[in-house]
Order: C-alpha cells, then structure tokens, then sequence
C-alpha cells in the first residue's frame, strides 16, 4: 500500500484539466502501453505567450495521473520560459511529496512538458533518441535523460536513479554502462563540500568514510567486478576486506594504497591509514 | 463502509471455529508437548490430532508425513533446499518460470551454489509445455519443483502427469501446492508426488502456520536444526494454538470443498462473464478450462492496474494486481510476462479470488463499481480515443 500525500488522492480522483485541445500550440507524448506509463500533454498560448489552457491525457498509475494534472495546473498562466523551469522535483513537492519508488511519475510530466515546448518552437515531434544514445533499452532511456536525472535530483545510487528515470528497472544489462556515467557526471558535479577542519567525531568519519566508498571507490571496483566492505575504524586506521574480484587479486596491495588510501586520504584526512582484513 | 474481501489467494479471514479452537491454546493449555509431565504432555495430543486432520484434507497415507513448518515459503525452502541437499548427487534443478518466489527463491539460492536450474516456459494460457519438461528430465536426476495451482490466475498444472515422467526419469517431484490445497480435492497417496507445500493462512487459519507432506521414504535435509520435533525435520518447539488452528482449518476446508467448486465457482462465473459482458477490451489470464474454482484474473486494455486498484478500494472492494506500478518494480508480474500477456493490457490485470465466505451481493458490487471505474479511467488515457 503506498502512502500518498492527500494531495496526490485528490489529483488522482478529481484530476484537473483532463482531456484534449483542438489546434493546440504544443503536444507532447512519452511513454508507452509497454513501459506502463503514457503522458500526452497539450497547450495553448494566448497574446501574451502564457499558456492559457493546458490539457492532459495519462495512462498509468494514480501517481502518474496525479504528476500530470498537477503539472497542467502549475504551468497555466506562466510563458514558455518560466514553464520551462520546472522540474520533476517542483512537481513533486507541488504534490506534498512521491513515494521515492513513484519519483519517475514526475519525471514523466517534466518530460512530457519538454516534449510539448519542442513541439511549439520546432513544428517537430519530439524525439530523445535524437539528442542523446540509448542505455536502457527495457524503458528507452537515454544518456542524456540519466545524466539529467542525476543532476537535477542529486542522485548517489542506481536505485535512486532507477526510481527516478526507470533506466535499469528492467533486464539489468544495462546497469554497467548506467554506472559509467554516473561516475563520469559525479566527477564533472561540483565536488563535495570539504568537511571543516575542526574535529570530527568518530561516528562522523565513520559516515564520510563510508560515503567516499560508495561514491568514489565502490563503483570503480565494481567495474572489475570487485567489492569492498568496511570492516573497522579506529582512529585513523580503518580496516577495509575486498570482496568479489578484488579479493585475491594480485595487485589488490596496489588498489589499496593507490585507489582506496588515496582517496581516504583525499577526502577524509591526511592521517588516514588503511588496512586489509583478508 | 462494507469491505468486499475479493483477495482470498493473499490471506484469508481466520475462520471462527478456528479461532475458538485456538484460543483454550492460549490460555489454558499452553504447556510443551515434550514435556514429561501431564500438564506439557498432554497438548501432544492436540498436536498429533491437527497432523491427522491436515492429513486428511490433503489424502496422505500415514499422518507422519506431515510435518508442521511456520508458512508455506518454509515449506518450499526446505523442500527444495532440504530435498535437493540430501541427494547423493547435486540433481538437475527444474521449476517453471511462474513459481512464487518462495519456489524461485530457493531455487536461484541452489543454483549460486552450483546446481543446474532449468526454468519452464508456459504457453499463453499458462499451461506448461510438458514435451519441453521431457526433454528436460533426460539430463539426469532431477529435484522438479512445480506448483500444483498459480497464486495469480489460478492455473492448475497436471501434477499427476508431471510426477510421473518425473519419478519415470528417477527424479524427485514437489509441488507447491499453498493456493490448491483446500480448493481442490486431492489425494496425495495416490499421485506421484514426494513433497507438498501447503499454508495454513491461505484456508482460514492464522499467519504463521504451513505444514509439508514429505512421503515416506523421501530424504530431506533440514533447514532449522537443534531438536528433535517433527522427527528431526523441523527443530524448535511446536507452535501449537497455531497448528491446532491449521488441523480445524483443514477439517472446514475439507467440509467446504464441494461448496467451493459449486457455489464460490458460481460467483466466480458469473464475476468473470459480467465483467467481460459490461467492459469492452477485457480478456482473462490463464486457461478457463483448467483453474482454481475461486480465482479469475482479468486484464483491461489501456488502462493501468494500480489506478483500479485505488478506485475499488474507495468502495471498499480488496482485490491486487499484476501491474508493475503497484509493487513498487518497474516490471509487470512475472506471470503475466512468462505468459506473454499483450503489451496493451499487461499493466492493467486485476485478480479477483473469492472464498466460501463471499456472498452473491460481493459479486453485485463488483459488477457495480468496476465497469465505471474500467470507463472512467478509459476517459483519461492517451491509448482511447
């Protein structure tokens, strides 16, 4: 049973500006009958180039309906500009909030937002596969949709993203390549906020030792099919086990002084020293 | 409001006399059957009375071949692992590809392990391909694990057929018989079957409670281990208000067979042919000719089964769904994909399971909301012009 907000009960079961728009300025589809969810949105334009009607026509799950009216509410009355702005998030919080599993319901209204403005300044369908390559074949995301996921929504983990864009939620062959580029666009973001320099506590390192794993380390093991667990911390010795391909492997001594102490260092402190628990 | 319970292959509502069955367990006589003295030893008694009973419904032989586990994925766990672990020679994995998890699972868990697994296709109508299964069993000793009738459309396998190229080709066969058994009448002395798999909540009785039917002479290995009950099978003293439950469960269920493939079959009918006469581009999952007298599965096209789901419950009619949406999973159920369920109407199944509780006007409401609900969700997809 999913907690949606009362917000996302009433937009499911009294949704606003359902339906179709003759001669609409713009239209926007995405989805599919096989990916379980559909958007087609519509809009006109009056004088003043603020969308005067919206209208909204979604196959999909109560979070999907809800995500669609909500969005044909929220860009009445702004320019295409202003409109052009919101993000999946917006839609969300406009909403009171989405189970993290249903994220990808908001995505689905940006997206189809973005499909209907394309539409108005080209004449064009709208075609993602134009302006990025395919990763998840099972959903049809693009890179450019997963790198924009990511972004946008702060994204750490595969599972945040699958829940956000869907790319991976299906056979699960894509889930290499999905992880490239999110170790590429993590590295392109802003590096994380330096920790200050006054003391932390242990239960703080602990936590950023951690955090550096997962999102410097762990990944780039995992492409050689290796693994790493956290086994102690105790002072500014932590202890570390290789797991999968890494445990045994001959220059695992190399990952851990170049790779794992290396980034420990980096991140957390210039005292760390790192240990292999075989 | 009125709750219109129509998810009886999810859990069941504990039946009245099993609860007041219960109950004395709980109060007064909640000693240990091991024990030596009268007070623990006397509940031995209950216990071995509930094995008889749960023999019966089920047609065992001999009430030791029953052994009291604490669900129906317990039960299948040790099965498969316990089966397979006590072979002489790691055998030849075989299941189908529309197993509960609780089969799946442990399945997957052997072949991590090194065992060869072989998962069954099924045809459109659910039905297993049995040429393919033959040729299977040609590549030595199997442990075959199929389910006697599928949780979500209801489908009956021919395990009567399937134990016996199974046992012809030396291997062993366990069903997982946790949504037939109570439907339908068995009688497992007299099939080939090694292992059954049955869950006491399923038929009336508290969560908590399975139980297997291990035919003599089958070897398993167990899985909880440190004392002697159920002859060593299953270590951990008994739970016994529940197994007491399960035994009065199985004796109901056994004097409401008959009205459960006459009446709640009825009601199933007349759901399942109103549905289909009042909602255009609906169709049912699974074969008709061959399913559980109370489970209908239906699919309607264009339109997604959560949103069904969320309107029934507004009316305060239980039913679930195989859509992905609903699982928090991105796939639809696994079932309907093994069955190649099409694209249009895959996302928007609903399953209605009935039970002898149901009453004509359950039905009646169903008929009632759902065509609306069905129309009113039609009016906002993008696929229905």
């Amino acid at each position: 049973m999913w907690d949606y907000t009362d917000k996302v009960n009433d937009h499911f079961k009294n949704p606003r500006n359902v339906g179709k728009i003759e001669n609409p300025d713009g239209t926007g589809e995405v989805g599919s009958l096989a990916c379980g969810d559909a958007l087609k949105l519509m809009f006109k334009l009056d004088d003043e180039g603020r969308i005067k009607e919206a209208k909204f026509q979604t196959f999909g799950c109560a979070s999907a309906i809800a995500s669609s009216s909500a969005l044909t509410e929220m860009i009445l009355g702004k320019t295409l500009e202003e409109a052009e702005k919101i993000t999946n998030k917006d839609i969300a919080e406009y909403l009171g909030g989405l189970p993290k599993q249903k994220v990808h319901c908001s995505v689905m209204g940006r997206e189809a937002l973005e499909a209907a403005i394309y539409n108005y300044r080209t004449g064009k369908r709208w075609d993602k596969e134009l302006e990025g390559d395919v990763v998840c074949h099972c959903f049809g995301v693009t890179d450019k949709e997963i790198e924009k996921a990511v972004r946008e929504n702060n994204i750490q983990t595969l599972e945040e993203l699958t829940n956000t864009c869907k790319a991976g939620g299906g056979c699960g062959n894509c889930l290499p390549d999905i992880e490239k580029i999110m170790l590429r666009v993590h590295s392109e973001m802003d590096a994380p906020a330096v920790p200050e320099k006054a003391p932390m506590t242990t239960l703080q390192k602990i936590h950023l030792i951690e955090d550096v794993i997962d999102r410097e380390i762990r990944p780039a093991l995992r492409q050689d099919g290796g693994d790493l667990e956290l086994i102690d911390v105790n002072g500014d010795i932590v202890k570390v086990r290789f797991r999968g391909a890494c445990s045994g492997c001959i220059i695992s001594e190399i990952t851990l002084k170049d790779v794992v102490e290396a980034r420990l260092k980096e991140n957390v402190s210039e005292d760390i020293h790192v240990e292999e628990v075989k | 409001m009125r709750t219109v319970y129509l998810d009886n292959n999810a859990t069941t509502k504990i039946a009245d006399e099993v609860r007041e069955a219960i109950l004395p367990f709980l109060t007064d006589l909640w000693g240990n059957p091991s024990s030596m003295h009268t007070f623990g030893g006397q509940v031995k008694k209950y216990v071995e009375a509930a094995r008889e009973q749960v023999a019966a419904l089920i047609g065992a032989e001999d009430p030791q071949e029953i052994t009291f586990t604490s669900c129906g994925s317990e039960s299948n766990n040790l099965a498969i692992r316990g089966g397979a672990e006590a072979m002489d020679k790691a055998p030849h994995i075989i299941t189908s590809k529309v197993e509960h998890a609780a089969v799946s699972g442990p399945c997957h868990y052997l072949e991590d392990r090194g065992f060869r697994l072989t998962k069954l296709d099924v045809d459109e109508k659910g039905r297993l391909e049995l040429d393919v299964l033959q040729r299977e069993l040609r590549a030595g000793r199997s442990l075959t694990s199929l389910m006697w009738a599928n949780n979500e459309t209801g489908v009956i396998f021919p395990v009567g057929l399937i134990g016996e190229m199974v046992h012809e080709a030396g291997g062993i066969f366990h069903t997982d018989g946790v949504q037939a058994v109570g439907k339908i009448p068995m009688k497992v002395s007299e099939l080939p079957i090694d292992m059954l798999s049955l869950s006491g909540h399923k038929l009336h009785a508290p969560k908590g409670i399975g139980a297997i039917y291990i035919r003599r002479g089958t070897k398993v290995k167990p899985l909880v281990l440190g004392g002697h009950q159920e002859r060593g099978r299953r270590a951990g003293t008994e739970n016994v208000p529940y197994i007491v439950g399960l035994g009065v469960a199985c004796d109901l269920a056994a004097k409401h067979l008959s009205e459960e493939n006459t009446r709640v079959k009825a009601m199933r009918n007349r759901l399942e042919q109103g549905l289909l006469a009042t909602c255009p581009g609906a169709r049912v999952n699974g074969d008709p000719a061959c399913r559980l007298p109370n489970t209908t599965n239906i699919s309607f096209d264009f339109i997604e089964g959560e949103a069904i789901l969320l309107m029934l419950d507004d009316h305060g009619i239980c039913a679930s769904t195989g859509s992905a949406c609903a699982s928090g999973s991105l796939e639809p159920s696994h079932v309907l994909r093994a069955m190649n369920v099409a694209g249009v109407s895959v996302h928007g199944s609903i399953r209605l399971s009935l039970s002898t509780y149901n009453t004509e006007e359950d039905v009646d409401a169903v008929l009632t909301e759902l065509p609306k609900i069905v129309k009113r969700l039609r009016e906002l997809s993008p696929f229905v012009s």
